[in-house]
């Protein structure tokens, strides 16, 4: 094999101070490691983190081998499809399934009344929580459609395209019900009501009538009326956004087996099986431990692969049918049937003193929940203002019920449209105070110690960093030449969870490791796990072989969600890797015939004295000291780990069209520590082109029925290659002192930042000040043309 | 969808007897990339699929600088882009089979296709017109032949009657000092219906424009000719004031729908624009 | 359900002969009828080329292709690009260069890569991203994809 890569693009900065940091962050990794604490203060030099292994699982999705759902084949298979409604909002007044039932090849049938009645329970799920009564109606409608596309019934048969044509046998009566799809309509007194159970929630002050604002968030620091009153400069602006998805490739899949022994099996396309199993399990009422969920390779996922739809569907087919059953979803389903992320309407105020500090701040921030309560918001009040040092501070939030889809996470949920109001005003501040954007925000950058106005106060973060390095990037230095060009930049945030996470390890004769872990892996986590487990013991990357566990196989784990999974479950793996190291040290002392705190361990062997054993050396010991080795870990790390971004872009714009090219793209962030600088930057890159896209074209397109009108890859229009530059990436590395290598969540942060950065740039380039998503051409077109009328 | 029928003519005549026997429950099937899309999401529906590109006519590929081009209805697009002397002799029919999908629609997509799923925002059609194309039909009564301009009648619809089917396309040949070119907007690069198509083909004579035509795309129900805008160009001189004022011509002309692709006014707005830039490379393919 | 058809084609240089419906896509054969589940379906409409495969040495959308369409043909799948175990220059240049994530829609870019590669072997970064815009990404926003085929094509020609 040969040696990894080509140079990259990506250059990791360590400032003097953050090289003290890494010291730290070394030597209290090196202290947790084998016990002692080393007095002299060197850089660390990492074996494995910061190299770039090939990926573990590679070979299998280069060769077309991975299992994903939808590969997946038990004897017996048979397959379904759903019946879905064509109404945005109607009442359900029967279901007449008989004719399906004698459609040749049919093997069963359900709808709502197979489902048993689930109290209004709220699950947490980990990253969000659920009310389960809402999530067991939203997969299967029992009185009510709440949305075009809300499934109604589904049908089993011998192949799919039998299932597929016995389910328009299916005879639904609806009685319409009038719709609203946009969140201010929504809000109003008149509005159609979605629920009659739903009353708003204003921070724990519950409405008396029923109404679509199920929750009016606030928060607050300092004093907001004060704080305007000593501004020099207000600007307030108003923004809208519309729904996007997530627009993984791979659409949902379920395989399951409901067993004769009442065992019931599930393989899913879900980016956590634990929660999958809870959430199925409390659908159909069984306890988790009858249910097992086998995670298969996830085509994508980004949020959107966190909420069950398919799997109690499928689960209730097999039992009715006694065979295994296999759901998949078309692409028009997943567009229709599933959680894209909320439309919004924002308006934000911010004030700044002439000398370019900002001293106040305010938002009103309403976005659609779909329909059913429980969408983004909370997060998007949170990161807001995020990014700023800003002492007087209120944001109101609004979770509107909508006849949509219920929205789901979306990477960094909530935040990019946040990001995209409030960015947007700190450009123009900038522009008003003749400051440079990057200055601007460097002078107001949260750091250590600034309070976020929901209260919690940054530990070390790298903010400053990554902006100071946005501004040495080639990119930032270089001129900007040509007509009709213009260059933005704008920051973005996300915070990164922990929770839970579990890992085990069992060590091989030949010195290697079999890992298996519980987090799905969807962009190659399981090397970035992997490699600090082979860190830990001294190894190299390829000596680990990991693997991901079904629900009967490893401890809980949550979500592959929030960024988490290289930071917690990396962090379970390190631990795992004490705890064989503990062991490993037992066997050494029985070998040498010492006690076992006096064998150290250091960068993969084991000494005593003047007595030494690598670990490969050891491990082949093992049968004869007593036999294998297992190591084990279950952490839950709190709080947030807190990933800071900047983006570059120069774009030109068509000044008879209004088209949006994207000229260069530059993408700054701190990961803390890459654990693999190529996967990291792959984050980055990605999760701009999405912001890319989400900021350019992408929107659900309703008609006034509240249709989607707009169901395809062909016209939702998702990035090209032919869309975007290579994204040019730059690493920076302020650890986290939260984690004993520094790891810090690197994958939401780089969505944020996009349709900020690129609605500066086509300001800069055109004049014209977008506050609309997604700037599509026309919208652009129309700006300019009544700039140039005024 | 429901299972169907297959059947793979041979000749003209099977295909014809197939078709004429079954009517509107027989499909076409040439390169599949929109028949195939349409019967699974319950666009068209059918009992019989009769696949045409065994049948020798259908594929025929032929080009003479002095008879012009002779291109069978199911040819797939690649072939055309790839044929460096017809990219040449019809440069706006080469621009519009480059950009009908991606690679692998092109592998399989014929012109003969989009001119019979007869979208308003055929991509190819703006073009076809542009050069003056003409459409070979056979049927029960035999063959006929009618100018493209005149072959699709409403969204999806064409003239095809019963029983008949497109054969090939017939293109004049080149005239000496001509030039073509087909562009559309779309919002990405790639992968995209025309939020308006224009094609334009132009030849000049002792320094002025003798004739001109302008086929226009999403912009009308069916793709359609500028004929105001076409007759305007003879005799004036190729320059960016003739073109900005066939482009306001044009504009008259159109009467586009709003929809998830644009609103009306922008596409308005747009038609103007694509065909003083399909002109002017039109022209400057000429050697205006 | 419908009345099954016999069908004789080459896929992956081995002769097959497969039972289908009149109205089962090449990809649904592939992956139902013959196990081949390399290829994915993202869309089934033409739109992602998760499910490109090599028709005849062309690539095509497998869902906009009919099962009985592959009578007589030569069909080549992801399957088949790595062979005598060795993987193919594009597969190395994938794992090496990071361009893939999720990995689903990895399959379609790598054989539309090959047939881009086969037509032109210096294919510049334009080419590359004009040719492969049939094929939908979401993970990676393309750069490492269109560096690793950059990087096979020059394995390739130095080879």
């Amino acid at each position: 094999m040969k040696s990894p890569l080509r140079k990259n693009k990506s250059k990791r900065l360590p400032s003097k101070a953050n090289r003290r940091s890494v010291r730290r962050a070394a030597q209290a990794a090196r202290r947790s490691t084998n016990g002692r604490t080393n007095g002299r203060a060197k850089v660390p030099k990492f074996k494995v983190l910061g190299t770039r292994p090939i990926r573990h699982d590679g070979a299998d999705k280069v060769t077309g081998r991975a299992i994903y759902t939808a590969d997946v084949k038990l004897a017996g298979l048979i397959h379904a499809s759903m019946v879905r409604s064509p109404h945005a909002h109607a009442r359900i007044v029967s279901i007449d399934t008989s004719a399906a039932e004698k459609y040749p090849g049919v093997l069963a049938v359900v709808t709502g009344k197979d489902f048993p009645n689930v109290a209004d329970k709220i699950a947490e799920l980990g990253e969000g929580a659920v009310n389960l009564a809402h999530l067991s109606a939203n997969c299967m409608a029992k009185d009510k459609a709440l949305y075009k596309g809300h499934a109604v019934a589904a049908v089993a048969a011998a192949s799919a395209l039998d299932a597929a044509e016995a389910a328009k046998l299916i005879q639904v009566q609806y009685e319409p019900l009038p719709a609203v799809t946009w969140v201010l309509d929504a809000m109003k007194e008149d509005a159609p009501l979605l629920h009659d159970d739903v009353y708003t929630d204003q921070m724990g002050k519950v409405g008396k009538k029923p109404s679509n604002v199920a929750k009016h968030l606030i928060f607050e620091i300092g004093d907001v009326k004060k704080g305007f009153a000593s501004a020099d400069l207000v600007i307030e602006r108003e923004f809208k956004t519309q729904t996007v998805h997530q627009g993984y490739i791979e659409p949902h899949a379920a395989v399951a087996l409901w067993n004769a022994d009442g065992h019931l099996t599930i393989y899913s396309a879900t980016q956590g099986a634990f929660t999958c199993r809870q959430q199925t399990a409390e659908v159909l009422q069984v306890p988790v431990s009858q249910v097992t969920v086998i995670p298969c390779e996830i085509g994508g996922g980004f949020g959107g692969k966190i909420s069950i739809y398919l799997e109690p569907v499928a689960a209730m087919l097999s039992k009715k049918s006694g065979r295994p059953v296999k759901m998949t979803m078309t692409r028009q389903e997943v567009f229709e049937g599933t959680g894209p992320t909320p439309a919004s309407f924002m308006r934000v105020k911010l004030g700044a003193k002439k000398n370019g500090k900002l001293v106040a701040g305010e938002a009103w921030l309403a976005y659609d929940a779909g329909a059913y309560p429980g969408g983004v918001i909370g997060p998007g009040c949170m990161c807001v203002f995020s990014c700023y040092d800003l002492p007087n501070a209120r944001v109101d939030g609004f979770d509107v019920c909508v006849n949509k889809p219920q929205t789901k996470a979306y990477r960094a949920p909530g935040a990019t449209h946040a990001a995209f109001a409030c960015e947007t005003i700190i450009d123009e501040l900038a522009e008003a105070l003749k400051m440079d954007p990057i200055d601007f925000r460097l002078k107001n950058a949260a750091k250590e110690g600034t309070r976020r106005v929901d209260g919690p106060v940054y530990p070390r973060i790298g903010l400053v960093e990554t902006l100071q390095a946005a501004k040495n990037t080639p990119h930032y230095k270089s001129k900007l030449t040509g007509k009709n060009r213009g260059r933005g930049v704008a920051c973005g945030f996300w915070f990164n969870i922990g929770l839970k996470s579990s890992a085990s390890a069992s060590v091989e004769p030949d010195g290697t490791v079999a890992l298996v872990e519980g987090s799905t892996d969807i962009g190659g986590t399981r090397t970035s796990v992997a490699m600090q487990l082979a860190e830990t013991l001294g190894i190299p990357a390829e000596d680990v072989h990991p693997k991901v566990g079904d629900t009967d196989s490893i401890g809980y784990t949550d979500v592959t969600g929030g960024s988490r999974v290289t930071f917690a479950t990396g962090l379970a793996a390190y631990q795992c890797g004490l705890d064989i190291i503990r062991q490993m040290s037992e066997r050494a002392a029985m070998l040498w015939d010492c006690k076992p705190q006096q064998v150290k361990f250091d960068a993969g062997v084991f000494r005593n004295g003047r007595k030494s054993i690598t670990f490969k050396e050891l491990a082949a010991k093992l049968p004869e000291t007593g036999g294998g080795i297992i190591g084990r870990a279950t952490v839950d790390p709190q709080g947030a780990t807190n990933g800071f971004g900047a983006h570059i872009a120069d774009v030109e714009v068509d000044p008879e069209t209004g088209k949006v090219t994207i000229l260069r793209y530059t993408a700054v962030q701190d990961a803390g520590k890459a654990v693999h600088p190529s996967y990291v930057e792959g984050q980055m890159q990605g999760g701009a082109t999405q912001g890319i896209g989400w900021a350019l074209n992408e929107e659900y397109f309703y008609n006034d029925q509240g249709r989607m009108t707009n169901a395809s890859f062909l016209d939702y229009r998702m990035p090209t290659a032919l869309d975007v530059p290579m994204i040019e990436t730059v690493i920076v590395e302020v650890p986290n002192p939260a984690h004993p290598y520094g790891v810090r969540g690197v994958g939401e942060t780089p969505i944020v930042s996009p349709p900020a950065t690129i609605a500066s740039a086509i300001y800069h380039a055109a004049g014209v000040r977008m506050r609309e998503l997604p700037m599509a051409p026309y919208k652009v077109c129309k700006a300019m043309m009544e700039k140039a009328s005024m | 969808m429901k299972d169907f029928e297959y059947a793979a003519a041979a000749t003209l005549d099977e295909a014809v007897s197939l078709l004429a026997a079954r009517g509107e429950r027989a499909k076409i099937l040439a390169g599949g990339t929109d028949i195939i899309v349409q019967l699974r999401e319950g666009l068209r529906e059918a009992d019989l699929v009769v696949d045409v590109k065994k049948i020798p006519e259908i594929m025929t590929y032929r080009f003479d600088p002095a008879s012009g081009l002779s291109l069978g209805a199911a040819v797939p697009c690649y072939r055309i882009y790839e044929d460096g002397d017809v990219a040449a002799a019809y440069p706006a029919l080469a621009d519009a089979a480059r950009i009908i999908g991606g690679w692998q629609i092109q592998s399989r997509a014929s012109i003969g296709g989009n001119l019979c799923n007869s979208s308003p925002a055929a991509d190819s059609i703006p073009a076809l017109i542009a050069l003056g194309a003409a459409c070979k039909i056979a049927g029960p009564e035999g063959m006929r032949s009618v100018p493209v301009e005149q072959f699709c009648t409403s969204p999806g619809k064409n003239v095809l009657r019963r029983g008949e089917l497109l054969v090939s396309i017939q293109f004049p040949p080149p005239a000496a000092k001509s030039g073509s070119h087909y562009l559309r907007f779309i919002p990405r690069n790639e992968m995209d219906i025309a939020v308006v198509g224009a094609g334009a083909w132009l030849r000049m004579q002792d320094g002025v424009i003798a004739e001109g035509r302008i086929g226009l795309a999403a912009v009308a129900p069916t793709p359609k000719l500028a004929e105001q805008a076409s007759r305007f160009l003879a005799g004036k001189p190729a320059s960016e004031e003739t073109f900005r004022q066939a482009g306001e011509l044009a504009r008259q002309s159109a009467s586009p729908i709003s929809d998830m692709r644009g609103p009306a006014q922008y596409r308005l707005h747009l038609v103007g624009v694509l065909t003083r830039r399909a002109l002017a490379k039109a022209a400057e393919r000429a050697g205006a | 359900m419908g009345k099954k058809l016999h069908v004789t084609t080459t896929i992956n240089g081995e002769q097959v002969e497969f039972l289908c419906e009149a109205r089962q896509s090449l990809l649904e054969v592939l992956r139902d009828v013959l196990g081949l589940t390399g290829a994915k379906e993202g869309c089934n409409n033409g739109n992602c080329g998760a499910c490109t495969v090599l028709f005849d040495g062309l690539p095509v959308d497998s869902c906009l292709v009919l099962g009985v369409e592959a009578e007589g043909a030569t069909i080549q799948t992801v399957e088949g690009i790595a062979c005598d175990g060795r993987l193919h220059p594009l597969q190395q240049c994938f794992l090496e260069g990071a361009a893939l994530q999720c990995g689903v829609c990895t399959p379609g870019f790598l054989v539309a890569a090959k047939a881009l590669l086969d037509k032109h072997p210096h294919a510049t970064e334009e080419q590359i991203r004009f040719e492969l815009s049939g094929n939908l990404c979401r993970c990676t926003g393309y750069d490492k994809i269109v560096r690793a085929v950059m990087e096979a094509a020059k394995e390739m020609t130095h080879a």
